[in-house]
């Protein structure tokens, strides 16, 4: 059997989903015998390639770029994970929502700027109004909640996924766990 | 000679119970063991059937019923758990998580929030609602506690506990609808209320709306079992 081809991707989230991924320590090189990693923070590939068999997606969409990246993700892909609360729920960047991304702009580059205290307008990408759960924008197969899923929770479902087996995600993990 | 006590035979998922006339589906239920999920409901607390978790099927009707409030007749044939009611409960979850701004992750009540493992008990794994985000606001003039709109499903526990329980009746519910909110005296800051500061309310509280500002983190276990001890108590005095 061909390896499975395995995306891992990070939008606006903290990278403790990718940190929890690691913890996976030596069971990695198991997982590592079914599939490739083609395209990761942690892997030097600068574009999604065309034909991902898995993608594991951490993080909200918070910004222009990210809508593009996810939508992009979801061409490629034949299965789609969202990885951790961000994706899942929106969570910790979601947290901005109420109030919109002016007074957070505000207070992160005028507020609090010892110099040249001005919001960033080229190269980063614009924000949106409100930080969205992944699901909001394309179809998402797997849910897989948790802030970080734990290391047992990813090695856990990623097994069955590969191998196509059933998945009783509630039984492993839940919102904040 | 002992009063004659009205007995009453029906049957809940299938298996046969006798019940006593006026006590409700849920506590007989309960006393069978068979499991209907519940928010608004506290043991020693009144039942207001403000949540809707614990509606069942009766045979032969089309409404759904509050369990907790809804009381055995003869005959009854109850269905706790099909899949319209399974489906039911889900969207009422998904429709609570959705309303305010529940962030399990930062919650003080994480790991200990039973909206949150009703969530994982029923099955979620995503909020298939849109999330509302309003913008609510936090009031900790108490000096003891803290009153969190963000995580509050009004449920309308603190209320009960304060008026039923602790006698003081300094919660209450203020304005209508999606924009309900709890409040202490005539809406005002907590810690210049009336509050007797026995923290009853924040030990019934099911998510981290209420909390002790001693409490950090997700280190915030609550303990609102003192209530059927309390009854008792007082009941035998």
């Amino acid at each position: 059997m061909s390896k499975l081809k395995l995306a891992t991707v990070w939008l606006d989230g903290c990278s403790g989903c990718h940190m929890s991924f690691l913890d996976m320590d030596e069971r990695l090189l198991t997982l590592a015998e079914l599939v490739d990693i083609v395209y990761s923070p942690i892997v030097d590939t600068k574009d999604y390639p065309d034909e991902v068999d898995i993608a594991l997606v951490e993080g909200a969409v918070a910004s222009v770029d990210d809508e593009k990246k996810i939508r992009k993700i979801r061409a490629h892909s034949k299965m789609l994970v969202a990885m951790g609360d961000c994706a899942v729920a929106g969570n910790v960047p979601s947290m901005r929502n109420p109030f919109g991304p002016e007074p957070i702009l505000d207070r992160a580059y005028i507020e609090t700027a010892t110099i040249q205290p001005q919001i960033p307008c080229v190269v980063v990408p614009q924000l949106l109004r409100v930080v969205k759960p992944i699901h909001e924008f394309v179809k998402v197969d797997v849910f897989l909640p948790g802030c970080p899923p734990s290391a047992d929770t990813f090695y856990t479902a990623l097994t069955a996924l590969i191998q196509g087996a059933p998945l009783d995600i509630p039984a492993l993990t839940r919102f904040g766990a | 000679m002992s009063p004659t006590v009205d007995v009453k035979t029906l049957t809940i998922d299938d298996q046969e119970v006798s019940a006593r006339a006026g006590q409700t589906i849920l506590e007989v239920a309960r006393e069978h063991n068979i499991d209907i999920p519940t928010l608004c409901h506290l043991d020693g607390l009144s039942d207001v059937g403000a949540c809707r978790l614990c509606l069942v099927e009766i045979k032969g009707s089309n409404k759904l019923l509050p369990a907790c409030v809804a009381t055995v007749e003869e005959g009854m044939e109850v269905s706790t758990a099909t899949e319209r009611l399974q489906k039911h409960r889900k969207t009422i979850l998904e429709l609570l998580f959705a309303e305010r701004n529940h962030i399990c992750s930062v919650c003080v009540a994480n790991g200990h929030c039973e909206l949150q493992s009703l969530g994982q008990s029923q099955g979620l794994t995503h909020i298939r609602l849109e999330y509302r985000n309003p913008e609510l606001h936090v009031d900790a003039s108490h000096e003891r506690f803290t009153l969190d709109h963000n995580r509050c499903i009004l449920c309308t526990r603190c209320v009960r506990v304060c008026a039923e329980i602790e006698g003081a009746h300094i919660w209450d519910v203020m304005g209508r609808g999606i924009d309900s909110l709890v409040i202490t005296d005539l809406n005002q800051p907590w810690g210049e209320s009336g509050c007797t500061r026995c923290g009853k309310c924040v030990q019934v509280c099911p998510t981290g709306a209420l909390f002790d500002k001693s409490k950090v983190g997700s280190d915030h276990p609550k303990y609102p079992d003192f209530l059927p001890y309390l009854n008792l108590m007082r009941e035998a005095q």
